[in-house]
């Protein structure tokens, strides 16, 4: 027993050896953490190369897939060595509420937060792009009578085969109330009661046999690609990047399209605080925050970045008319509500 | 008296002094010696091991988040008989509290902190909070209940204050258990639909059983092989035995997603063949899961077994054939059992290390694969609920160590040989 205990010793130390290499950054450097993959390209392009060399700061990239926990232990170790991070809607606010982000100062951003759209500027987190969470399915694969509507994820009979489907209750659920019928202003009033969640189980019931479940954004064009699954569900700019990278036929499905946000926020306790500031300024500018949707169909937060953008993007952008017909503003105040249960429901209703 | 016993029957050295004293002495030097070589690896696993595992036991009964920011409200409640609304006094000392909490921005750590335990009073408390602003004097009690009537008005909410605001809780190890406490504070069994840890604990005692035992039946004629071939056929087969032991674990995981996938080489190579005339699901469910699990355990159970066997003099079985045992007789009778000790260290490896399994289950199961790690993941990044992560990791730990408890009087500890 004694030399298993040497072998996990071993494995601890081989760990912590790789904790040693990574050095935190120099005080005239920054780090900057988004989510990797087409997205995190993107905003290298867009804000990260012009900033450093406008500025001459050195902006060092990381990458992480949403691990706050991460952000939580060097706050609350007093060792913060990441600058600017790139956080979803649900991890805007509940980090607010967790103590573990800067209250932003949004004269030190230069903007004014009533010109973003709305839930744009969070007390904790200053809005970077809109994006939507949709299905597509292969143009190369699904020819003639595409699926065009929410509920025909749902429709086995005539879209036969494997849908890919995030593994979180997150857009899941108003989903399939959505297919069920029930309208959009009533979905998360329904999502409230038992009988609005047993409905939304009970048709996600009807095609879980069919579905492979997924976890990083990177994972719906590739199964869709590797024709594992006929329909996805996914991050726009992620088939948007698949289809225009890598000649994909990917058809986006734009109804009822989870419209959501990402944001920048910055870590309690960081000691490059101005440093963060001026990339925050930078990045939040509407006319830098354009040159985005150049890279990748999100689009921006702040209201005045619209006229910046070249309209031949404009139609791959969540906001764009012709997407916009029938969208689900997915509310992450109603999450932080009911997050916690619904996940912990969702978990259980997966293993049965 | 204490020179006469001094000079009296005690047996000294050269010096003088008593030779106990300086047996003492050197056996002290010599410990210290001892002490000083194990000192570094005993700090590095107390640093590296200990205290991890002593934090996440504090994480599962730490309850912090409500003892100073709701300090007022949870004095005031030590009165309150527990079944009507409290009075006026508990009311004023929760909007104090409040009102403090806003100022301090702690208010969305005790809107969380309540969440956990009555889904949705996030919003209640964050809306009392902002209505807050607007009063400075009370009556409380009725502008509470009027702003929030399904929260403050009712007593459920309060019992949960009461246990909340204490030190330490019991919440989460209920929770992990698939338990919580109901308004009358009794301990009653979720419902249902909300019911998982039960099953999931199960479910990793389960395939990592199976995949303890797939791994002995499929090792130990590979361990036999390698123990009987001469010695440069055997090295080769180490090699092939060790090779994918060098490979990280995820590149071997993804290597099953190209081998296993619906459109993948296997599936492929058998429809191709006529075996098959539809492809079949062999990834993203248990079949995947327990696959990848035994070819990344394999050498684990392996390698014991083998390096006991290499000690077994081959004149054992020739002596008990010689003197009349037929094949499978002296094989089962006399070398078997010589290699319990190595099966027994080798399972007992994998079993164990089975049951931290993440990674595979992650990226080769299905949902209903998932064992009990990927929740303590859920828990630790995504929820940040770490006293959830905690209980569930404790639990574990606490299980593990009753398994090997019972291993240890069925087969025993000093029975087990790693070579």
């Amino acid at each position: 027993m004694r030399k298993t205990t040497l072998f996990l010793s071993g494995v601890a130390m081989a760990a912590t050896a790789v904790g040693l290499a990574i050095a935190p950054a120099q005080a005239e450097d920054m780090v900057f953490v988004s989510w990797g993959g087409a997205y995190q390209s993107a905003q290298h392009e867009a804000y990260v190369k012009p900033f450093g060399k406008e500025t001459g700061i050195n902006v060092i990239e990381e990458e992480y897939s949403g691990e706050v926990a991460k952000i939580k232990a060097m706050v609350e170790a007093g060792d913060v060595t990441w600058d600017v991070v790139d956080v979803d809607f649900n991890t805007a606010v509940s980090g607010c509420d967790d103590g573990i982000f800067e209250e932003l100062d949004y004269s030190k951003i230069g903007q004014d937060p009533e010109r973003f759209v709305p839930n744009g500027a969070l007390d904790c987190a200053v809005g970077t792009i809109v994006y939507s969470t949709v299905y597509a399915y292969d143009g190369d694969v699904i020819t003639e009578n595409p699926p065009t509507a929410i509920a025909d994820l749902y429709d086995l009979a005539t879209w036969p085969g494997k849908r890919a489907l995030q593994k979180s209750a997150f857009v899941n659920m108003e989903w399939a109330l959505l297919a069920d019928g029930v309208s959009m202003d009533e979905v998360y009033g329904m999502l409230e009661t038992e009988e609005g969640i047993a409905r939304a189980f009970a048709k996600l019931d009807t095609i879980k046999d069919q579905v492979v479940w997924w976890e990083a954004g990177a994972q719906p064009p590739q199964l869709l690609s590797d024709g594992e699954v006929v329909m996805a569900s996914g991050w726009n700019g992620r088939f948007f990047d698949a289809a225009k990278n890598e000649g994909k036929n990917f058809v986006i499905v734009w109804d009822a399209q989870g419209f959501d946000f990402d944001y920048f926020a910055i870590p309690k306790g960081t000691p490059r605080l101005e440093t963060a500031y001026k990339f925050l300024a930078y990045a939040s500018d509407p006319e830098i925050m354009a040159t985005q949707s150049q890279y990748i169909s999100y689009g921006p937060v702040h209201q005045d970045a619209i006229q910046y953008i070249d309209p031949a993007i404009l139609k791959d952008l969540p906001t764009a008319p012709e997407n916009s017909a029938n969208v689900l503003y997915v509310d992450s105040f109603w999450w932080a509500d009911h997050r916690e249960d619904l996940e912990k429901r969702f978990a259980a209703w997966l293993a049965q | 008296m204490v020179s006469v016993a001094a000079t009296d029957n005690v047996m000294r050295a050269a010096d003088g002094t008593p030779l106990k004293i300086k047996l003492r002495q050197s056996e002290r030097l010599r410990q210290l010696k001892a002490v000083g070589l194990v000192a570094p690896l005993f700090l590095f696993i107390m640093l590296s091991f200990v205290v991890p595992i002593a934090n996440m036991l504090f994480y599962s009964v730490n309850n912090p988040e409500l003892v100073h920011t709701l300090a007022r409200t949870a004095e005031a409640l030590q009165e309150w008989d527990g079944e009507n609304l409290p009075d006026e006094q508990v009311f004023e000392a929760l909007a104090l509290d409040i009102k403090q909490s806003r100022a301090e921005k702690t208010i969305g750590l005790i809107a969380k902190r309540l969440n956990y335990e009555i889904p949705a009073i996030r919003s209640k408390i964050m809306s009392t909070a902002r209505s807050l602003d607007d009063f400075d004097e009370g009556p409380w009690k009725d502008l509470l209940i009027e702003l929030e009537p399904g929260t403050w008005g009712d007593v459920t909410t309060w019992a949960v204050l009461e246990r909340a605001t204490k030190p330490y809780t019991d919440f989460y190890f209920l929770g992990a258990l698939d338990r919580k406490r109901d308004a009358n504070n009794d301990i009653v069994r979720v419902p249902d639909n909300q019911a998982i840890f039960g099953k999931v604990y199960l479910r990793t005692f389960y395939i990592s059983t199976i995949v303890t035992l797939l791994t002995l039946f499929l090792g130990f004629p590979v361990a036999y092989l390698l123990a009987s071939l001469p010695t440069r056929y055997a090295n080769l087969l180490m090699i092939l035995v060790l090779l994918p032991f060098w490979t990280s674990l995820l590149v071997r995981t993804t290597a099953w997603v190209v081998l296993l996938q619906s459109e993948g080489v296997l599936n492929t190579a058998m429809m191709y063949l006529g075996l098959i005339d539809e492809r079949i699901q062999l990834i993203y469910n248990r079949f995947g899961t327990i696959i990848a699990m035994v070819h990344i355990q394999l050498p684990f159970t392996l390698l014991p077994i083998y390096s006991v066997m290499k000690t077994i003099p081959s004149s054992h079985v020739r002596a008990a054939r010689s003197l009349g045992a037929g094949p499978f007789y002296a094989f089962w009778r006399v070398y078997f059992p010589q290699t319990i000790p190595g099966i027994a260290a080798g399972c007992l490896l994998t079993f164990i290390l089975c049951l931290g399994y993440y990674i595979t289950p992650a990226l080769v199961g299905g949902p209903s694969d998932q064992m009990v790690s990927y929740f303590v993941a859920f828990y630790t990044n995504q929820e940040l609920n770490w006293g959830m992560a905690g209980a569930l990791g404790v639990i574990l730990l606490v299980i593990t160590f009753a398994i090997f408890v019972l291993y240890n009087k069925l087969v025993g500890i000093d029975r087990m040989k790693l070579g």
